[in-house]
């Protein structure tokens, strides 16, 4: 059996995955990145063989891609791609129909557009700020004291949602602190909070264009307030795969595939120029 | 290979060279070098103006006026040419927080910003020493050169004069030679411009010369012709040169040597070159797989590694339409009616400097027909966060022109000089994702002729 990897290297979280010939996914790990993200990536490149129970020497992973900020770093990679086309084509994937993805992940936000034959026909992310991405929903866990998987089921609690004026990351605090000293209830801060985000989200996608079907990607899309929320201001149901926190590697393996498939440089690497 | 030589002892005359035969090879490269000697020469000669009692008219590139300037001897001071060159060198950040310890805000453009800091340092300049102010001559393409202008009047006490050019009222709306609405705007113009030769006797001392405007205008005659065939040469793959880069070297020619005998000669000698290279199939240094424009400014604080962003992936710009707006509609090649220079000033003034209005807001048409004869892949949009009058609209001119037509473009974000709000790694994403959509797109491309070939 053959194997490929992708390993997606982003500010807060790796992931890697592996796939097999028939493209189904193997194994897969999530690691912080932390401060050595050469040393991440390797971690997660190897938990993701541990979980497959792939033998690296014995099986033989044939082509990997290194994809996100640290793509760069990812050192052992053999091809560099960047999430955006990553994330496209791992959405593309799972939902053959996608036409909009939208991502959400630690300090990123990026809507892409897809053609029907999974071009990449426009993309639009979030510049310099970190507003409508996970860390705005972050700051909100710190300023509460609330586990970051409970942000979530705590906002759909929420009967009267306060209005978060603020985007701005860095102010949320501040925010947060005189709802709370108004006497608002926690849950109606975060649903708050979550329509902030999904705002933001919701005007990048605008930019590139929303037409059916979505594909809601990335680690925030494991927050069901977010998707619930998402899904209420779009009037249609998102597509939200279990492994869209993986999407990125799992696109990154999916080209790394193509190399090993068809002898050649997958659409859209780096070494397509080399 | 050019056989022209300067009859008057010059301070750009070029230095002895090789035989014509050995010239002849060396023609590759010239442009560029020759460029930027010609460059340092203006600087140099600029930096002693005032020892030797010389004036200076401060003005823009969007309707610089050299013309009629140089008739009573001024100095053209660029300040944007100045501006860019304090980012290019690295030192902008020094010159802009003059300014905003002064009080500017970080919102005001860039370009005033390292002027405003230039001033307040009594001119000294990585290049070398600009003179004060004796006059500024602007145009309305830029809103900002208005309120600029405005300050030097109140720093040195000199007179400003506003040149109000009726501009395009509705895309594909301009008049011409012939219609009502075009003769009042010349009238308009003309008007303005009698007014202005009076400000300059005044303010140089000296008295209005036709026959030395008309030998002025010969020259800038020769540069329009020779600017207009250099665009049109960038068709030949692959292009004979680099739009962004290269184009930035021509720009700062075309506008500090507009009306000299030098500049029009160098761009003689400059489209000789460039003919050469197309004749002979000679492009950049890399190998081009993808063929691009660019719309806006560039990103002077890393501007070689803006370039390489582009060029790593075998991009390369063969047009933009900063070499229409910044050259002041100089791809139009206008020339002058030199038997009746003040009338063919006028019209040359309004039909130029609304073309370079019109590379700003209306640029989609202008691209749009570009498209097919360039062979163009893609189209990059940078707008500026320093400058509201060139980036305002381009993502509405984005969408027009994706709408009229199936062109890849990129859309990304940065500033001409203020590196803070310059982020070289999410350039680069977004960069790079833009590649890979052109290389997934090309092997799409591909793939369907196959097919269609098997199939039929």
């Amino acid at each position: 059996m053959v194997y490929a990897a992708g390993v997606d290297v982003g500010s807060t979280q790796t992931k890697a995955v592996i796939i097999d010939e028939n493209l189904q996914i193997v194994g897969r790990s999530l690691v912080d990145t932390g401060a050595s993200v050469t040393l991440a990536a390797q971690n997660a490149y190897r938990a993701a063989l541990a979980d497959g129970d792939i033998h690296e020497e014995e099986d033989g992973v044939g082509f990997i891609v290194g994809t996100g900020y640290g793509r760069y770093k990812v050192t052992f990679g053999d091809a560099q791609t960047t999430e955006i086309s990553c994330h496209g084509r791992g959405a593309v994937h799972m939902f053959p129909d996608t036409r909009t993805v939208v991502d959400m992940g630690g300090q990123d936000t990026k809507a892409i557009r897809v053609s029907p034959n999974g071009e990449i026909v426009d993309f639009v992310m979030n510049d310099k700020c970190a507003a409508g991405t996970g860390r705005f929903l972050g700051a909100a866990a710190t300023a509460l004291d609330i586990p970051l998987g409970d942000l979530g089921p705590t906002a759909l609690r929420s009967e009267r949602p306060v209005k978060i004026s603020t985007t701005c990351t860095v102010f949320a605090d501040s925010e947060i602190l005189s709802w709370l000293g108004k006497g608002k209830k926690v849950e109606d801060i975060l649903m708050g909070v979550h329509r902030s985000v999904v705002s933001r989200a919701l005007s990048l996608m605008r930019r590139v264009g929303i037409e059916q079907e979505v594909t809601f990607t990335g680690g925030v899309a494991n927050n069901l307030g977010m998707v619930e929320v998402l899904n209420q201001e779009l009037g249609f149901r998102a597509n939200v795969s279990p492994e869209s926190h993986y999407m990125g590697a799992l696109g990154g393996a999916l080209f790394a595939m193509d190399r090993i498939v068809a002898g050649r440089s997958p659409a859209g690497t780096s070494e397509a120029v080399s | 290979m050019s056989t022209k030589a300067s009859t008057t002892a010059s301070p750009y005359a070029p230095p002895a060279g090789p035989s014509d035969d050995a010239r002849a090879t060396s023609l590759v490269g010239r442009g560029n070098k020759e460029g930027n000697r010609l460059f340092r020469s203006w600087f140099s000669e600029l930096t002693t103006a005032q020892e030797r009692g010389e004036k200076a008219a401060y003005v823009f590139v969007m309707g610089s006026m050299a013309e009629l300037l140089r008739v009573f001897d001024f100095h053209t001071i660029f300040p944007e040419v100045n501006g860019l060159q304090t980012a290019v060198r690295h030192v902008a950040d020094d010159y802009i927080a003059k300014a905003e310890d002064y009080g500017f805000s970080t919102d005001v453009c860039g370009y005033v910003k390292a002027d405003i800091g230039l001033q307040f340092r009594g001119g000294e300049h990585p290049m070398g020493t600009i003179p004060p102010p004796a006059l500024s001559v602007y145009t309305n393409a830029c809103n900002t050169y208005i309120k600029w202008a405005e300050i030097w009047e109140r720093l040195y006490g000199v007179p400003i004069f506003t040149l109000d050019i009726p501009g395009t009222r509705r895309s594909g709306g301009q008049t011409w030679p012939g219609s009502a609405d075009f003769a009042n705007d010349l009238r308009y113009v003309r008007g303005q411009i009698d007014e202005l030769i009076g400000v300059c006797e005044t303010v140089s001392g000296k008295r209005f010369d036709i026959d030395k405007l008309r030998e002025i205008m010969g020259y800038a005659n020769r540069m329009s012709v020779a600017w207009k065939r250099l665009i049109e040469l960038n068709k030949s793959t692959p292009a004979v040169y680099n739009a962004v880069t290269d184009g930035t070297v021509y720009l700062g020619m075309a506008n500090g040597f507009r009306g000299r005998e030098e500049g029009a000669r160098y761009f003689e000698d400059l489209v000789e070159e460039l003919e050469y290279k197309a004749a002979h199939g000679i492009g950049s240094p890399f190998e081009e797989k993808y063929r691009l424009v660019f719309v806006g400014v560039p990103c002077y604080p890393i501007f070689r590694r803006f370039g390489e962003m582009f060029s790593e992936w075998g991009g390369t710009f063969v047009g933009s339409t900063y070499l229409w707006f910044a050259s002041g509609g100089a791809n139009m090649g206008f020339e002058y009616d030199l038997d009746r220079p003040l009338d063919s000033l006028a019209e040359g003034v309004l039909v130029t400097v609304r073309d370079a209005m019109d590379a700003m807001f209306y640029s989609n048409t202008l691209l749009a027909d570009m498209i097919e004869p360039f062979d163009i892949d893609g189209v990059v949009y940078h707008p500026i966060k320093s400058c509201r009058t060139v980036s305002t609209g381009l993502a509405d001119s984005r969408r027009a022109l994706m709408e009229q037509t199936d062109v890849a473009t990129l859309f990304i974000e940065s500033d001409h000089m203020d590196k803070r709000v310059v982020s070289e790694a999410q350039l680069k994403n977004r960069i790079d994702a833009f590649f890979e959509g052109l290389a997934t797109r090309r092997q799409h491309r591909a793939a369907q002729v196959v097919r269609q070939g098997r199939e039929g």
